[in-house]
């Protein structure tokens, strides 16, 4: 069954990838369809996959869509201006990708009650996604839950630790259900 | 179906390796002020097994802060030998148990055991339990548990058993121990976040949070025969359960509907029910113990207090007061006291409320206290606390005077669940 698919899968995503505007910047070619750039023929690069079998322009260092974090101000969970437009690109992908899902995973830092950070990094992961709607990603697109203080990206115990983990992160899944989640 | 089974399958495999590098080991950091002089003479019969049941009623009375042990060298007693009163009144005890181990008709073990008040040079009464040679320990606790409830009226915890989750080497165990943390045995591994255990009523499931897919999902987990079933998986985060007296519905939190709130639900997953309605956090919930109300942590009010409501919902009312962040509401089985987590000048301790004068005490002077657990018989209280940058549990008697701590020797020990009376 999922033989069948992927195949048909595979060419969905290449053609959605080639439908948008890739950045030059975006990561190697990993397969040239035109097989060469005679005169006369524009090159089309395929964005080809990752691991997760995720278009390469969401995993590249390169691609502005790599960057999937958000950070907050203590005790805060309201977008600031700085990451805006990292979250319109997002927005962007979404609404040109609609077979696409992101999860929404809100973060903490480590102090206080566990669950009541629970519910913290639930509203930070939800800021995220009612901006991303906002801007035209569907409501089904999207789900946003919460890690709490449970996953810390830095495991140190003091201010720039915890910076960097009141955050919110950003994990995509392809139409065929493989991804990052 | 099948995917659970196989998961468990591995869970099982791995936690036999696991077992034995998460030990607790107990460290009494405080005892009551007045304790109960009390002898437990060498029990007779089988050396061995008498060893082992001797070591574990003195430890347990002795680790509970309120019983002080008397030197019992030299004497030979056992539940039939006639008792010289003034002679252990003499030697400082108020009370004397003597036994003996045997074998029982049926090959096993049985411990048999007699308790005197020698003020009064009266029995006070026996017991005798039969076990197998590898529940020696739970006969002890038993005999303790009897000799505890007849010196001091209350009920005593040495037989009951606590969950708590240790974080050791990337993976998260799920571990079930014997309330003086001997005998801890692994109920599930993850190398996700196992969070917010809590014991079923009758002691034979534990709901708790695991983010094995990815974000929070609350599941109950049979303890004899690991199976486990989703209770809550909706859209969103779903988290903190909690039994209701009855052991019939959990209140849950969940953030289906666009904010954390409490919903109830069946405990196979059915009848869901919102409780709350409010445009803030509300999470933490936890029943009275006469079921009719629900206590829960809320930032309504612009920060994290203490609130109650009724069990199907209605208008909440604020509880706690003093300080700007008052979560983790706990009340005490005996329905009294409502344990809480207070923060004091940035440090996260351990506060007390009386209910019915609003009094509140904090109980520790630690500076990372997170999750209170009472014990059944309401006297202790089980918290997860920071000391020297690792994560312990430590038991304080809901007066403070009394403090154990338990440590695992390498891994962060949290999210502890004191169990019920044995049954």
């Amino acid at each position: 069954m999922n033989k069948l698919l992927i195949p048909a899968l595979l060419s969905a995503l290449i053609l959605g990838c080639s439908s948008t505007p890739v950045p030059d910047e975006n990561g190697a070619p990993v397969e040239s369809r035109t097989g060469g750039s005679g005169s006369g023929v524009a090159p089309v690069v395929a964005g080809g996959v990752d691991a997760n079998g995720l278009p390469r322009e969401l995993t590249d260092p390169k691609s502005k869509l790599a960057q999937r974090s958000i950070y907050f101000d203590l005790d805060k969970y309201d977008v600031k201006d700085e990451y805006k437009d990292l979250v319109a690109a997002h927005a962007k992908y979404l609404v040109d990708h609609r077979g696409f899902k992101v999860l929404l995973q809100g973060n903490t830092d480590e102090r206080g009650s566990r669950e009541y950070n629970l519910s913290l990094g639930q509203k930070r992961a939800d800021a995220v996604k009612r901006s991303l709607v906002l801007l035209g990603a569907k409501e089904d697109q999207v789900e946003s839950v919460s890690l709490g203080e449970e996953k810390p990206k830095n495991a140190g115990h003091d201010e720039s630790a915890w910076a960097e983990n009141r955050r919110a992160d950003i994990l995509y899944k392809g139409a065929d259900g493989r991804g990052e989640f | 179906m099948h995917k659970i089974s196989r998961r468990l399958f591995l869970v099982f495999a791995l936690a036999a390796s696991a077992l034995a590098q998460a030990q607790l080991s107990i460290e009494i950091t405080g005892a009551g002020a007045s304790r109960i002089p009390v002898a437990i003479a060498d029990f007779l019969g089988d050396a061995t097994a008498s060893r082992i049941v001797t070591a574990t009623v003195r430890s347990d009375l002795e680790r509970s802060g309120l019983f002080k042990l008397v030197d019992t060298t030299g004497a030979a007693l056992d539940e039939n030998t006639s008792i010289n009163h003034a002679d252990w009144r003499g030697k400082g005890a108020d009370a004397l148990a003597a036994g003996s181990i045997g074998r029982s008709p049926d090959g096993r073990m049985e411990a048999r055991f007699r308790l005197y008040d020698t003020q009064k040079a009266v029995s006070l009464g026996g017991a005798a339990y039969v076990t197998s040679n590898e529940m020696l320990r739970a006969a002890g606790h038993r005999i303790a548990d009897y000799i505890y409830e007849k010196l001091t009226g209350e009920k005593g915890v040495f037989s009951t058993r606590i969950a708590y989750v240790v974080k050791a080497r990337g993976q998260f165990l799920l571990q079930i121990a014997d309330a003086d943390g001997q005998g801890a045995a692994t109920a599930l591994t993850s190398t996700e976040p196992i969070i917010s255990p809590v014991w079923s009523p009758d002691g034979s499931k534990l709901a708790y949070v695991s983010f094995e897919k990815k974000k929070p999902v609350i599941y109950v987990h049979s303890i004899a025969s690991g199976q486990r079933h989703i209770v809550a998986n909706f859209k969103g985060s779903n988290s903190a359960p909690a039994w209701s007296p009855d052991g019939r519905r959990l209140a849950v939190v969940l953030s289906k509907d666009g904010n954390s709130q409490i919903y109830a639900v069946n405990a196979d997953g059915s009848g869901l029910q919102r409780l709350t309605q409010s445009a803030g956090i509300d999470t933490e919930p936890r029943y009275a113990p006469d079921g009719s109300s629900i206590f829960f942590t809320s930032d309504r009010g612009g920060s994290p207090q203490i609130y109650q409501v009724a069990a199907n919902g209605g208008e909440a009312r604020r509880v706690s007061f003093e300080g700007s962040y008052n979560v983790s509401p706990r009340p005490s089985p005996d329905g009294k006291m409502l344990a809480f987590i207070t923060r004091r000048e940035g440090r996260f301790q351990l506060a007390a409320m009386d209910l019915a004068t609003r009094q509140v005490q904090v109980l520790t002077d630690s500076h990372k206290d997170e999750s209170p657990s009472f014990a059944p018989n309401s006297r202790m209280i089980l918290i997860a606390t920071e000391v020297g940058g690792r994560g312990v549990l430590s038991a304080v008697s809901s007066d403070g005077r009394i403090k154990q701590r338990l440590s695992v020797a390498a891994g962060d020990v949290r999210e502890p669940a004191w169990g019920p009376f044995y049954q």
